[in-house]
């Protein structure tokens, strides 16, 4: 009786068997232990680099716009006009593949061709793609806006595709009954019920190409990423904070507008 | 949707003429601002370079293979790095997160006016600035490897993490809350009690998917020298090794389906 007095509520642990709790708890301390003690650090460097880390940070505090301005304008010009293209051409492209990938309208041949080319294009990263368009390309905004592009495919294509997946049949039932053919019934029934997605989305790719059209210029395929790298390898940080500034401000003006946007689509 | 009134019949039609006129005079700006941007972004082009793409391609193409497969064993160390860098990026990267989330919600933040802005600012710098960018920092400031690599993943799933766990944390269940609060709990027990419990299978699948896209991340921060098998990626592509290119894609292509594997299964188990 005075046992069951005492008795209080524990909250269960989050593993239940007791030998597995175990097992992970210390399967992953294993872990942890190897990773770090296979980490090799130069601890004098980051040392000698803190001074270094320190200047970066007071440089936010003064960024400097102008004297690399033309460099900053030409790559932001670069980054911009990328995003925008390679925005316009891969939605163009992923509609077609997107509904090719929609297993409600294509016949299965070209649903395997459709899948097959968002799984390459999701496969592969951006910067990869980036350093063979280079190479094939040339250096450039060219090379850049061709991988923007590519990468498009494979997120907006699948999105589409999933999305007319999960549309209302009987909306397609009601136009197929009026004895529609095929491009009227995508017209008329699928066409209406994933626009607004499709807005919404898009918007988002715009967002994400932005932010990607920075770091393709790393490996040469334009943009203000390559301002970047050489502001950066000159030490010139009053530039590099300014040039981050200005990625985080259009970032930011972009996805103010484009959830505004979207809540106006919708 | 008016019926418009022509001759003698009526007609249906699906939108206004003025919604039909904006709508032609929105589509006609997006052309011209494509058209626009098009020109401007290739003034520069050189097309005698893009017409000799194909040429290139197959010639690429036919120096990748076959690839070399005797180079594997030295990017086993290499993807090793590679895989701790994304784990440990991400551990990092929850230890700051959780905090700034739990300041950045609504209904947990101690303070709507001075923490909250704050911690939203952190979100929003941490994800508008991508890995490599952070790792171009970051080598330029700790110096080039590994370690360059964990903080440069860390500083871009912070604000992932941040973002999503927030949201997660905004959209409780509020009667646990006021029902722990009812017994007489302080705040953090009722955030333990109440709160935690109800975020944390959603905070599971956020860590476990941020992991997923750092490891496909972290397999090229090498390429700006902050350590992984990029290191060895970005080698090979300065000597134009490209049958050692093609193993390393092919390694990288793995890794990222192994990756991908292990967190749809751990997402499966958890929800």
């Amino acid at each position: 009786m005075a046992a069951l007095a005492h008795r209080t509520w524990r909250r269960p642990p989050l593993i239940a068997d007791p030998r597995l709790r175990w097992l992970v708890y210390g399967g992953g301390l294993l872990y942890l232990l190897l990773a770090t003690a296979t980490l090799e650090v130069n601890w004098l460097r980051v040392w000698e680099g803190l001074d270094r880390g320190w200047a970066f940070v007071r440089s936010f505090f003064r960024p400097d716009f102008t004297s690399r301005g033309p460099d900053i304008l030409q790559g932001m010009i670069e980054s911009l006009t990328m995003t925008v293209t390679a925005t316009v051409a891969g939605i163009l492209v992923s509609v077609p593949i997107g509904i090719g990938a929609a297993r409600n309208l294509a016949p299965l041949p070209i649903y395997a061709l459709c899948r097959g080319i968002i799984a390459l294009s999701r496969a592969l990263q951006e910067v990869i793609v980036a350093i063979f368009f280079v190479a094939m390309f040339g250096f450039g905004p060219f090379a850049g806006f061709l991988t923007l592009t590519f990468n498009t495919i494979g997120f907006l294509a699948k999105l589409l595709a999933e999305d007319i997946e999960d549309i209302d049949e009987s909306q397609a039932e009601a136009i197929r009954a009026t004895g529609a053919s095929w491009p009227q019934l995508v017209n008329y029934a699928i066409q209406p019920q994933v626009m607004p997605r499709l807005i919404g989305l898009s918007l988002y790719r715009l967002d994400i190409n932005f932010r990607e059209s920075a770091v393709i210029g790393i490996v040469g395929a334009g943009g203000i990423g390559a301002t970047l790298e050489t502001a950066m390898d000159r030490y010139e940080y009053d530039s590099a904070a300014a040039i981050l500034l200005l990625i985080v401000a259009i970032v930011m003006l972009a996805e103010y507008s484009s959830s505004h946007v979207r809540k106006w689509v919708q | 949707m008016p019926l418009l009134r022509a001759e003698d019949r009526t007609s249906w039609r699906h939108r206004t003429p003025r919604a039909q006129l904006f709508l032609w005079f929105g589509w006609l700006a997006l052309v011209a601002l494509t058209v626009f941007a098009w020109e401007v972004m290739n003034r520069d082009t050189i097309w005698a370079f893009v017409a000799d793409a194909p040429r290139q391609a197959a010639d690429i193409g036919a120096r990748m293979v076959p690839p070399r497969w005797s180079y594997l064993d030295q990017l086993w160390w290499p993807l090793w790095d590679t895989i701790n860098i994304a784990t440990l990026g991400t551990l990092l990267a929850i230890l700051v997160a959780v905090p700034v989330a739990f300041c950045a919600a609504r209904n947990t933040t101690p303070s709507l006016l001075l923490v909250r802005p704050v911690a939203l600012l952190v979100i929003v710098a941490s994800r508008s600035i991508n890995s490599l960018i952070w790792g171009l920092l970051l080598v330029a400031v700790v110096g080039p490897g590994s370690l360059a690599g964990i903080l440069a993943i860390a500083l871009r799933s912070i604000g992932f993490i941040g973002k999503l766990l927030y949201e997660a944390i905004e959209e409780i269940d509020p009667a646990p809350v006021e029902a722990v609060t009812a017994t007489g709990a302080g705040r953090l027990q009722v955030l333990d009690y109440a709160i935690v419990p109800q975020v944390l299978p959603a905070f599971a699948g956020i860590t476990v998917f941020r992991w997923d896209i750092n490891i496909r991340e972290s397999t090229v921060l090498g390429l700006v020298g902050a350590g992984g098998i990029g290191l060895k990626l970005q080698a090979s592509l300065n000597t134009l090794a490209w049958p050692q290119v093609t193993v390393i894609l092919l390694l990288i292509l793995a890794t990222v389906l192994a990756s991908e594997w292990v967190s749809a299964k751990v997402r499966h188990a958890i929800i």
